[in-house]
């Protein structure tokens, strides 16, 4: 949101990044950290970065500015997490992973799965003789769309990652 | 070498010269070593007090308390402790048996989930997988528990690790990267809170519990006395500042002193250091200062602007900070305060609190008045929870940090035996003496076997009125007296409790008695307790939950003074 004022008590969706010692229970310690003080947590993703011993999470967090101080002092207490960063909304890349299971027994089903599929720049990758499993990549909102789209045929499963975020450009957290 | 002597030898390495502890199964290769050891270790009666005693180790001579239990049922007795120490940011290394790694998700015998449980209540913890690792964790344990803001760590020992051989490495280096407390304030912040400082009318400072950790009582002493500044405190701030001094008002909040509450609605600009601004502390949050700018000075950051919004806030050590701002204020003039200063001498003169009493039964602030004439000003007192603290609290006057040692935060009944136990084995040269309520004591009374046995001379005084008597306050103000399951009943006979330990102990019941009792029992050097019936109807004044701090119900008796004119119940401070 650069140029613009946020207000202080304006709740929105902040996406915070973090980098964290990859051991055991650190997770549990963050994931705990939000339950323990009422903070509301979207999503959280975690996996290795580029450097050796350390994880990058990226969690999903809404609240007003003053909350998310909160939220961000209170994960820098963390002893294992390293630094912490709430990016900028508007100049950040996010990506969440996506795995449909549509019911779709027919060949008419099918093949209009596989167009809806194929203007969203998925992927099949299985297919039984009652299913399609789709692979989606995007911004959360393309993702929902794709869902709205096949739910009429039927949704067997859903799987999502939660977003995982990146600031743009040759900015680091 | 095995897993369990690099503890003992890592633990004396950081210079530690007691543990108070509790043995059991997941815990017994350790204690087969302890047997070897000349490790100092005091068995406590239950866990909780092994943790309360090495708080109270911690809280009276700010070096890091430790102790000792088994895992399972050992492990979640010591629960309590380590959330009183981490409430009140007290630093202590818990140690915690677990059952060997192989058995570790599979409900084993007194297995449970140390480190998931104690993951809210610490500042850290660790469960070292590897023998070889317990040196570096001793050492970043002890490290983490007492730099920044301290608190408690537990480290989660299996019973293998205990046993399993390793190579100690000699000045093992620690490295956590996600662990850098910020020392020094920032100049610039600490130039413009000396100008705000300078430009203030009525200023006040609020000492906290920070004070007495960071050791800066005379830092403070010198900046109130620089700008002429009152000072107020909180509960675990009492004897960051001496209260006898003129500038003292006494501890702020739902049981505060009236001119301590007043002068911090009055005032335009708060100095606070040190302190967290609780919900006990404040009132209502928005009626809180609500003409002061705010200067908060604190090594936690995320205290900054989580309970109260400041204007001006320093994250770093109290010392350090307090030094710079005198240096940066002493540079320029300050102006004089005198008006604000002389009307809250005043005002705080027409309303001492009233000590002395006739009554039988003993009105606790009659007792209070002698137990103060007993004790000198390196008297270690602690206290329990609830009437009994806020009576402490309210009249009790400290002078000197780390003399005054109560459970603020968590509010845990049964912490004051304990901690004067830990107390005391801190401070040998101090005396030291526990004043707690009826209910609170019995909690811990099986520790009287541990002063006994190990002849810890503290002196328990417990104030006994049969009730839980700040429940019951609470019950008589807000639910229309209906005293639910607060009366405590006719025993136990406290003194016979005493002495079926084999202490010494002595009921007090009239005006006098109190005083003589306690210098008594302080020089005979052996424990001690004193049943002191009191009456059960006294109850302190106090700002309703959720109301502001001058809003005050209960009757404020004060004391009797010539040339005083007494302001009506709604006068204010002067202004």
């Amino acid at each position: 949101m650069r140029g613009q004022v946020i207000k202080m008590n304006e709740q929105r969706t902040h996406i915070i990044s973090a980098l964290v010692l990859h051991k055991p229970g650190v997770l549990q310690r963050v994931a705990g950290l939000f339950t323990r003080r009422g903070f509301n947590i979207e999503s959280i993703t975690v996996g290795t970065s580029e450097q050796k011993g350390i994880a990058r999470m990226t969690i999903l967090a809404k609240g007003d500015k003053k909350i998310l101080e909160q939220i961000t002092k209170q994960l820098n207490k963390i002893i294992e997490v390293i630094k912490v960063r709430d990016l900028e909304f508007e100049n950040t890349v996010k990506r969440e992973l996506c795995l449909i299971k549509v019911y779709s027994p027919t060949e008419k089903v099918r093949s209009e799965v596989i167009q809806y599929v194929n203007i969203f720049r998925g992927r099949i990758i299985d297919v039984s003789p009652e299913t399609l499993t789709v692979e989606i990549t995007g911004e959360s909102d393309k993702i929902d769309a794709l869902i709205d789209l096949v739910k009429a045929f039927g949704i067997k499963e859903i799987a999502r990652t939660g977003p995982t975020a990146m600031s743009r450009g040759i900015k680091t957290i | 070498m095995r897993g369990g002597e690099a503890l003992i030898k890592s633990l004396k390495d950081q210079g530690v010269d007691v543990v108070f502890g509790y043995p059991g199964g997941q815990v017994l290769p350790l204690y087969d070593m302890i047997y070897d050891s000349d490790l100092r270790h005091i068995l406590v009666r239950h866990e909780q007090c092994a943790a309360h005693a090495a708080d109270g180790y911690a809280r009276a001579s700010g070096k890091v308390g430790v102790c000792i239990a088994t895992s399972g049922p050992g492990a979640t007795n010591l629960v309590t402790g380590i959330a009183t120490a981490y409430m009140d940011s007290s630093p202590i290394v818990a140690i915690a048996g677990q059952v060997p790694s192989w058995l570790i998700g599979n409900d084993a015998f007194q297995e449970v989930d140390t480190i998931g449980m104690t993951m809210p209540i610490t500042k850290h913890n660790f469960q070292p997988l590897l023998a070889a690792e317990i040196p570096e964790t001793v050492k970043s344990s002890f490290y983490i528990a007492g730099t920044g803001r301290p608190g408690p760590v537990v480290i989660d020992l299996t019973k293998d690790v205990q046993e399993h051989e390793l190579e100690f490495e000699e000045n093992i280096k620690i490295d956590l990267p996600g662990y850098k407390p910020t020392w020094k304030g920032h100049p610039l912040q600490i130039k413009k809170a000396a100008s705000l400082i300078q430009s203030a009318k009525r200023p006040v400072i609020l000492a906290g519990g920070g004070v007495i950790s960071s050791g800066s009582s005379e830092e403070l002493l010198k900046l109130a006395e620089i700008i002429e500044s009152p000072v107020t405190t909180t509960l675990l701030g009492k004897g960051s500042f001496p209260e006898d001094h003129e500038l003292a008002l006494g501890m702020l909040g739902m049981h505060g002193r009236r001119p301590a509450n007043f002068a911090v609605d009055d005032c335009d600009c708060l100095i606070a250091v040190g302190c967290r601004f609780s919900d006990r502390t404040t009132g209502k949050v928005d009626e809180f200062a609500k003409n002061a700018k705010i200067i908060h000075i604190d090594i936690d950051p995320a205290e900054i602007g989580k309970n109260v919004d400041v204007d001006i806030p320093i994250v770093g050590d109290a010392r350090i900070i307090l030094s710079n701002l005198i240096k940066a204020i002493s540079k320029s003039r300050v102006r004089a305060n005198e008006e604000w200063v002389n009307n809250l001498k005043k005002f705080k003169m027409s309303t001492v609190p009233r000590t002395s009493f006739d009554d039988v039964p003993l009105k606790p602030q009659q007792v209070i008045k002698e137990i103060m004439e007993a004790v000198d000003e390196d008297t270690i007192m602690t206290t329990d929870v609830g009437q009994n603290q806020m009576w402490m609290a309210h009249y009790f006057l400290s002078k000197k940090p780390r003399t005054f040692l109560s459970s603020g935060g968590l509010g845990t009944m049964g912490f004051g035996f304990p901690a004067a136990m830990g107390a005391k084995v801190a401070m040998p040269e101090n005396d030291v003496v526990a004043v707690c309520g009826d209910g609170g004591f019995l909690m811990v009374s099986q520790d009287l076997a541990t002063i006994k046995e190990y002849d810890i001379p503290v002196v328990v005084c417990v104030l006994d009125n049969r009730y839980l008597g700040m429940v019951a306050q609470w019950q008589n103000l807000f639910y229309e007296k209906r005293l639910s399951h607060t009366h405590l009943g006719e025993v136990p006979d406290f003194v016979k409790l005493a002495e079926a330990f084999g202490v010494n102990a002595e009921r007090v019941e009239r005006p006098g008695e109190m005083r003589e009792t306690l210098q008594n029992a302080i020089n005979s050097g052996e424990p001690t307790l004193i049943d002191v019936i009191i009456d059960p109807e006294e109850i302190l004044p106090m700002v309703p939950p959720g109301r502001g701090l001058t809003e005050m119900v209960g009757e404020y008796k004060v004391e009797a003074m010539e040339g005083v004119i007494y302001p009506e119940e709604d006068e204010r401070s002067g202004n």
